[in-house]
C-alpha cells in the first residue's frame, strides 16, 4: 500500500494515508483520531480531501439507501430449501450409512439407489468386495470424509464430551434413533460427529481417532430407496481415491465407514460397529 | 441450522440488496446477484460452522459470485463495453437527482475490485478487517483499493462539477 511519507507534527507515530481513510471512517480510537485531528488542522487540503471522502460515503448512501424501501423479489430464498423437504415422510426403506468417502452429498438424484441395489442385492455373502467406483451413499459418505477428517480445529461440529446431546440432537433431526458406537474395543475413541445433507435430507456422521491419530468416520442415512421387502445385509468395499468405504444396508439404514485405513483394518471396524448396530 | 441462524442470515438481505445494487447499478442484475446469494447461502450453510459471522460470510458469497460475473465479461470485450458504461438517458434526470445519478455512472467506472471496497466500507459500514474477510485480500490492498478508488471519485466528480459550472455560465 502506498502510505504517504509526512512529517510528524510531534514526536508520535508518522500519520499515513490509511490513518486519514480511517478518520473518515470512524475507525481510529479516540488518541488517534485527536492525533489526526491535529495533523490535518495544519493541513487544509488533507482536511478538505478527507471530507470529500466522507462527502463520497453520504452520496453513496443516499443513492443506494431507497434499495431499503423496494420489495424484496418474490422468488428469493427466505429460508433453507432443503429443510422443506419431504424427508419425514419418506417411509422404511432408507437407510444409514456408516463409511466415508470423497464427494458425498454433492452427488444427488439416482447413485443413492443404485448404491442401495447393490447393497440389497447380494444378501447371502457377509460381505462383498467391490473394488469399483462408489455411488450413492457411499460416495457421500466419503466425500464428507475427505471434507472433514482433516480438518484440525473442527472436525466436528459437536463434540464426544456431549455425546449425549450430540446423538439426541441428530436423533432428532433424523427422525429416528441414531447411536454413536463405542468402538474403545478395536482402538478408536469417538471425537464427535456432525449433521450433513443428504441427497434430500439430514444425515449424520460421526468421527473417530485411534491413538496415532489416524481418523475414521462414520455415514449414516436413512436415504435408502424402498426396495421391495427385502431388508437384506451386506458388507460392500469400496474406495474414493485414497479413502477407503465400507458400507451396507441394515433395517432401512445405510452405514459407511471411511478412512484412509487399509481394507482389513476398516474391516475390523466394521464388523464391530455391525455387531453394536444388530444388538440395538 | 437453529431459526437464530436463519434470522440472522436473512438479516442481512436489505443490506446485500443495496450492496448489489451498488455493484451493478442494475436493479434485475442485482436481484439475481442476491438470489444467487442466498441460494448458495442456504445450501452451504452447515459447511459454514460460524467461522466468521454472517455479514462476512454472506457479503462474502456475493463477493465470489460478482467477481465471477466480472471475470466472465472481462473475457467477452464486446459486452462488457455496453454494460460497464451504462447509458446516462435511461435514468431520470430531475435536476436534484441530478448529482446522485451522476455518482452512479461514475462508481460504475470504477474497476469492480475497487467499486467493491469502496461500497463495503463507504455504505456498509464494514471495519477493513472485515472488508478484507469478505474480498479476501491481505488489509493492505483493501487500503490501496479504497484510496485509488476515492481518489478517482474525487477526480471525477470534481471534473463534472466543473463542467457544470461552465455551462451554466454560458
Amino acid at each position: 500500500m502506498g502510505k504517504i511519507k509526512l512529517t510528524p507534527p510531534t514526536g508520535a507515530t508518522p500519520i499515513t494515508e490509511a490513518d486519514l481513510h480511517a478518520y473518515a471512517d470512524h475507525q481510529l480510537s479516540a488518541a488517534r483520531r485527536a492525533e489526526v485531528d491535529e495533523f490535518l488542522n495544519a493541513r487544509p487540503d488533507d482536511r478538505r480531501r478527507v471530507q470529500d471522502w466522507q462527502q463520497q460515503n453520504l452520496s453513496m448512501r443516499s443513492l443506494l439507501n431507497p434499495v431499503f424501501d423496494e420489495p424484496l423479489p418474490l422468488r428469493l430464498p427466505l429460508r433453507p430449501v432443503a429443510i422443506e423437504w419431504p424427508w419425514r415422510s419418506l417411509a422404511a426403506g432408507f437407510a444409514i450409512a456408516v463409511v466415508s468417502a470423497s464427494s458425498a452429498w454433492l452427488a444427488r438424484g439416482s447413485l443413492d439407489q443404485n448404491a442401495a441395489q447393490l447393497a440389497a442385492r447380494t444378501a447371502a455373502p457377509f460381505y462383498a468386495y467391490n473394488d469399483g467406483a462408489l455411488s450413492g451413499f457411499a460416495r457421500r459418505a466419503a466425500v464428507a470424509h475427505v471434507v472433514y477428517s482433516p480438518d484440525i480445529k473442527r472436525p466436528v461440529e459437536v463434540g464426544a464430551d456431549q455425546e449425549q446431546q450430540l446423538v439426541t440432537w441428530l436423533s432428532k433431526r433424523l427422525g429416528t434413533e441414531v447411536k454413536a458406537p463405542t468402538l474403545q474395543s478395536v482402538g478408536y475413541e469417538l471425537i464427535g460427529g456432525r449433521l450433513l445433507p443428504g441427497d434430500a435430507g439430514p444425515v449424520a456422521q460421526f468421527m473417530y481417532h485411534d491413538s496415532t491419530g489416524q481418523r475414521l468416520t462414520l455415514y449414516v442415512t436413512r436415504e435408502v430407496p424402498k426396495q421391495s421387502g427385502q431388508p437384506e445385509t451386506a458388507f460392500r468395499f469400496g474406495k474414493d481415491g485414497p479413502v477407503n468405504v465400507f458400507y451396507w444396508v441394515d433395517k432401512s439404514f445405510g452405514y459407511a465407514i471411511s478412512g484412509g485405513s487399509n481394507r482389513d483394518e476398516l474391516m475390523r471396524v466394521s464388523k464391530e460397529v455391525y455387531r453394536q448396530l444388530g444388538q440395538s | 441450522m437453529s431459526s437464530q441462524d436463519e434470522a440472522d442470515i436473512v438479516a442481512c438481505i436489505p443490506s446485500l440488496r443495496r450492496y448489489a445494487r451498488g455493484l451493478t447499478a442494475d436493479r434485475d442484475r442485482a436481484d439475481d446477484l442476491v438470489q444467487d446469494t442466498m441460494e448458495r447461502a442456504w445450501s452451504r450453510f452447515t459447511l459454514w460452522q460460524r467461522r466468521g459471522e454472517v455479514r462476512a460470510w454472506t457479503f462474502g458469497i456475493m463477493h465470489n459470485l460478482f467477481i465471477d460475473q466480472v471475470r466472465a465479461r472481462r473475457s467477452k470485450p464486446e459486452q462488457s463495453a455496453i454494460e460497464v458504461f451504462p447509458d446516462a438517458p435511461e435514468r431520470a434526470t430531475q435536476s436534484d437527482r441530478l448529482e446522485v445519478q451522476d455518482l452512479e455512472r461514475v462508481l460504475q467506472r470504477l474497476a469492480p475490485e475497487q467499486r467493491e471496497v469502496l461500497l463495503l466500507v463507504g455504505v456498509e459500514e464494514m471495519s477493513y478487517a472485515e472488508v478484507a474477510r469478505v474480498v479476501g485480500v491481505p488489509l493492505g490492498t483493501v487500503m490501496s483499493r479504497l484510496s485509488r478508488a476515492r481518489e478517482r471519485l474525487r477526480a471525477e466528480l470534481q471534473g463534472r462539477e466543473m463542467i457544470s459550472k461552465i455551462q451554466r455560465v454560458k
